[in-house]
């Protein structure tokens, strides 16, 4: 019996070196590899240190680069490598027992995805060590972490829709999917109808003129919190993200009855995108912009109903203290400010001065003064 | 006649006292509704706006209002070209029972001022004071600037027709600054003469029973009682004593409105200091 015990070893590790078979015959929990995307290939194709039986407790760690040296390239050049993260396993699972992508049960399964990169990203000790703000439960709420996760809509954006997989750069880095230059073709990878009317827009012209400020989708977006704009809690921030930049616009909106009911947490008003349009904004000097002379009828026509040439003369962004463009409101203000501080100052005074004489001036002429005898 | 007994005169009449309640009511709606738009930036106004049922419901009561209002002012307008034009009563626009301004209110007004001052002795008022006057006129003014400039903005693209889109950016202007003078005016000023101040606190309930004593007729209006009395005139208003209900009645609703207008003016002065 041992002779053919010798012999059957002998020959199975000259023939083959490390089959799967034999390595498992020992090592039993392992047999899940056969079911993994590395089924077809031999325990040596990875661990091939091990040249002979019995082997060393300990081995070398196993080098994923001596196949897949594309993706260890990519992954050498990316912020992950730069920051000392994540190894291979930590985002494709257990080593033995890696799927493929496309496999629901994977941990790079698009609907898998946020977890897997949530494991550190969604950890508040580990992203703040890394600063990096914690993005996971931004995303898992934001509409496309619905989609992705409660709804199965595999097309929804994931981490590497937007991120990349291996290749993920610093956003700092121009080259990076998610660079501020870049944005706007990432999203529009899916969202094409967007990019177009962006792109023809100010901002889009803006950015393809190499302007840095120009807003792309994240400014009035987010990155991972994005919301559905039909949403009150995206409408109602929309005033503050234009005017973040655009400080004397929302100024002079911000005295207008369309900010008043705005503040009072009233949607159906006019805020900036009701009436500027939104990715394809037009200077009003374009003769296609929603709020060119020509255009206003229309524009303010979609709420206040029998809108005419003389009622789109009010001006949504009126100074009143700029005099010269706006006389009539800059000196009606001052008047009523006037009106205002002198009567109401005069009669507090007048008042003031008839509680004094009325409550300790006792005069002798005319009585007890100001006072109702009963 | 019983001196014992105190006597009382009627000094408005019962459509007077309706128009007032009218007046007030529908007052301190529109100021409760509007002090919240006009003040909108602040987070607690924002807060009071969600609890009363959002802007929705804000325009709708201040909508609402300003129609009770109007009709009011047009009910007393009507009323006033009715008792002119129809009955012939000249002594609406010229007299003591006039509330059109007269010499004699600038000579009170300065006499006044001296009094404040111990300069003179108290002046001798007629039916009307000035300061009543003040606030009779105060209300037309207010009408005119708040209410025309509120009526256009609410009918705008209308009212576009008739004057220059670029005014119904000065209406708002008007519209809230006229608010604040109003307000202030209201709870302030006239609350204080006519209610609040030594001698007639913590409510002068004439204009809620109509009534007043013979002696509150001396001292408050001298003129008008000593004309009275020389040409027998007194007869002419003397009442009973008003009953105990609408003297209750006075009080409750009467304390309720100068309370509201108390609150709303701190309020105001709050939200003014912090805009």
């Amino acid at each position: 019996m041992r002779v053919w015990t010798v012999v059957f070893l002998a020959f199975s590790a000259a023939a083959t070196a490390g089959a799967a078979t034999d390595c498992l015959s020992c090592h039993t929990e392992k047999t899940e590899v056969k079911d993994s995307v590395h089924g077809s290939v031999s325990c040596a194709g990875c661990h091939s240190t091990i040249q002979s039986y019995p082997h060393p407790a300990k081995q070398t760690p196993v080098d994923c680069a001596s196949c897949h040296s594309e993706a260890a390239g990519t992954l050498a050049q990316s912020v992950h490598a730069a920051s000392g993260g994540p190894s291979c396993l930590s985002c494709h699972g257990s080593a033995h027992s890696i799927l493929k992508a496309s496999n629901p049960k994977a941990a790079t399964y698009a609907a898998n995805l946020p977890r897997t990169c949530g494991a550190c990203h969604g950890n508040a000790q580990l992203a703040s060590q890394a600063k990096l703000p914690e993005v996971y439960s931004l995303y898992i709420d934001s509409i496309h972490g619905f989609a992705l996760t409660k709804d199965g809509l595999l097309v929804a954006a994931n981490c590497a829709s937007c991120h990349g997989s291996h290749g993920i750069l610093s956003s700092k880095d121009p080259k990076s999917k998610t660079s501020h230059a870049n944005i706007p073709q990432t999203c529009g990878t899916c969202h094409t109808g967007p990019l177009q009317a962006f792109s023809s827009g100010v901002h889009g012209q803006m950015l393809q003129a190499g302007v840095a400020e120009a807003p792309v989708c994240t400014n009035c977006h987010t990155a991972h919190q994005i919301s559905r704009v039909g949403t009150a809690e995206f409408q109602m921030k929309t005033t503050a993200t234009c005017g973040g930049c655009h400080k004397d616009e929302l100024a002079t909106w911000r005295d207008t009855f369309h900010a008043q009911v705005s503040a009072l947490g009233y949607q159906q008003t006019a805020r900036c995108q009701d009436c500027h349009g939104d990715h394809a904004i037009l200077s009003p000097s374009d003769s296609k912009s929603t709020v060119a002379p020509a255009q206003l009828v229309t524009t303010c026509g979609k709420c206040h109903t029998g809108a005419n040439a003389s009622f789109v003369k009010y001006d949504p962004h009126a100074n009143p203290h700029d005099g010269t463009h706006y006389p009539g409101l800059h000196y009606a203000t001052l008047f009523m400010n006037f009106l205002l501080v002198s009567v109401l100052g005069f009669f507090v005074l007048h008042t003031l001065l008839w509680f004094l004489r009325a409550r300790f001036g006792h005069d002798a002429a005319t009585g007890p003064a100001g006072s109702r005898p009963e | 006649m019983d001196d014992t007994k105190t006597r009382f005169y009627i000094r408005f009449s019962l459509t007077q006292r309706y128009l007032h309640w009218a007046l007030a009511g529908t007052f301190l709606g529109l100021a409760f509704t509007g002090l919240q738009l006009r003040f909108s930036t602040l987070p607690w106004i924002q807060s009071i706006a969600r609890a009363v049922g959002g802007f929705g419901a804000i325009l709708f009561f201040h909508k609402f209002f300003a129609i009770g209002l109007t009709i009011t002012f047009g009910y007393h307008l009507a009323n006033l070209a009715w008792d002119i034009g129809v009955k012939r009563d000249w002594s609406l626009l010229w007299g003591p029972n006039s509330m059109v301004p007269r010499w004699k209110d600038i000579q009170d007004f300065i006499g006044n001022m001296k009094w404040f001052v111990h300069l003179g002795p108290k002046p001798r008022f007629d039916r009307y004071a000035y300061w009543d006057k003040l606030d009779y006129w105060g209300v037309f003014w207010g009408m005119g600037i708040i209410g025309l400039s509120g009526y256009a903005m609410w009918f705008g693209s209308f009212f576009a027709r008739i004057i220059p889109g670029s005014w119904l950016n000065i209406a708002l202007v008007l519209h809230g600054e006229e608010a604040i003078l109003a307000t202030g005016w209201i709870f302030l000023i006239h609350f204080f003469n006519t209610h609040l101040r030594p001698g007639n606190f913590p409510m002068d309930l004439t204009i809620f029973t109509g009534r007043l004593t013979e002696e509150e007729l001396k001292h408050m209006h001298p003129e008008e009682f000593d004309r009275l009395a020389g040409s027998g005139g007194l007869q002419a208003i003397a009442a009973e004593a008003p009953p105990r209900w609408l003297n209750n009645f006075g009080w409750l609703v009467g304390a309720t409105a100068i309370l509201a207008g108390m609150i709303m003016l701190v309020f105001m002065a709050v939200a003014f200091l912090k805009e």
